[in-house]
């Protein structure tokens, strides 16, 4: 072996940062959308941002509010699509800015806006409160039975292997859906899938009330199957499949009260 | 329900959410398709009532549709008019299964299926329609 082939010689290089925004000669514009209390509406400010091959939207708009302007307001926090607070619109779909890679995207502008359907506080800050009250009637399971492992044995002294629930609660579903943007009385997808999940796992929960308020026009049955929710969750928890699970026990107990069993 | 109405919020997309087709994927167009068939559904099924209306005033007045209703564009109408219905008809087999909790993870492909029948039989009609016409 060479020295030039060596791991050594390797490992002796400068690490390259391919998350950097200064420097790697590519430009990218974003046209990212400003509000301020007292405006009338949002409206779209361009900044031009140099883009490494790994640099994430969420690097950019940090980048342009530490270079730039200090004025831009964005929500986040863990960098690695756990925490779901930098949920936004980039390019007119939903997606966490920091698992969205620009060079992904495949354009020379991008469009960044807060999610949508939500009350806005300012640029791309929106008030969650909304998103939150949907949960009260519901509730909203944590932790789950971890299905990692399923013949692993359980070390003494657990009870069972557990995992947090898939829903990182950023919003995105809400954002997307057709129905939430016209009806803000809609239950949405985010509750609902957090009712599936405690009728599907009861973990000692009252699933029979969970159902019940559930069985609403303004809850399981008010989605209309676009589907956008599903799409835009970026964390698998599927609640359009969730919501048609919940209509299809709702539907499996109508016909079963029909012909007098209990379900 | 225990949600709060806000119809406060400058970012409720109204509406316009149903029509907006960028960043949206098949699902969506299936319900902005569905909904759009719908509208055109309600007024042709005003529009045919406003014809049939005809026939009380006589025999020459609903010749003279009739003759109308032969002409090309007419006849172009009623495949527009076939191609929602077929859209309309064949996605509520869709939405029907699917919103019982049906066939839910292959409802895409449910979609995609009943639509490639539905141009089959547009294509079909057509070809009749202006054999006839």
């Amino acid at each position: 072996m060479t020295a030039q082939e060596s791991p050594v010689t390797e490992q002796a290089q400068a690490p390259v940062d391919t998350h950097a925004t200064s420097g790697t000669g590519r430009h990218v514009r974003f046209r990212v959308s400003r509000f301020k209390q007292g405006d009338q509406r949002p409206h779209l400010q361009d900044y031009d941002v140099e883009i490494a091959p790994a640099t994430t939207v969420l690097d950019a708009l940090t980048a342009i509010r530490r270079d730039q302007d200090p004025t831009l307001l964005l929500r986040h926090s863990c960098f690695h699509a756990s925490c779901g607070t930098c949920g936004m619109r980039v390019n007119d779909k939903e997606a966490l800015a920091c698992v969205t890679e620009v060079s992904d995207l495949d354009c020379d502008t991008v469009k960044v806006e807060p999610i949508a359907n939500q009350r806005l506080v300012s640029d791309l800050v929106t008030d969650m409160i909304d998103f939150y009250d949907r949960f009260r009637a519901i509730g909203r399971p944590l932790l789950r039975q971890s299905e990692a492992f399923p013949d692993s044995e359980v070390a003494p002294g657990v009870e069972e292997h557990r995992r947090y629930e898939s829903c990182i609660e950023c919003g995105l579903c809400l954002s997307a859906c057709p129905i939430v943007a016209s009806d803000g009385r809609y239950l949405g997808p985010a509750a609902l899938a957090a009712a599936q999940r405690t009728v599907a796992e009861p973990r000692g929960g009252d699933t029979f009330s969970v159902l019940r308020l559930t069985d609403d026009a303004q809850a399981a049955w008010r989605c209309h199957l676009s589907f956008e929710c599903s799409e835009a969750c970026p964390s698998n928890v599927d609640p359009a499949g969730a919501i048609m699970f919940i209509r299809r026990k709702l539907a499996g107990q109508r016909v079963n009260s029909i012909f007098g069993r209990r379900s | 329900m225990t949600v709060r109405e806000d119809r406060t919020s400058p970012r409720r997309r109204g509406v316009y959410g149903w029509v907006d087709p960028r960043g949206r994927r098949l699902g969506h167009w299936a319900f902005i398709l569905n909904r759009l068939t719908g509208l055109g559904i309600l007024l042709y099924l005003g529009l045919h009532l406003v014809v049939l209306s005809m026939l009380a005033t006589g025999p020459n007045a609903w010749d003279n549709f009739v003759s109308l209703a032969l002409t090309p564009v007419f006849l172009a109408m009623d495949v527009v008019l076939i191609f929602g219905l077929l859209l309309h008809g064949l996605n509520g087999i869709r939405v029907t299964l699917v919103g019982f909790g049906l066939v839910v993870d292959r409802q895409k492909a449910l979609f995609v299926s009943l639509m490639v029948i539905g141009a089959i039989v547009l294509v079909v009609a057509s070809l009749h329609i202006f054999e006839v016409g």
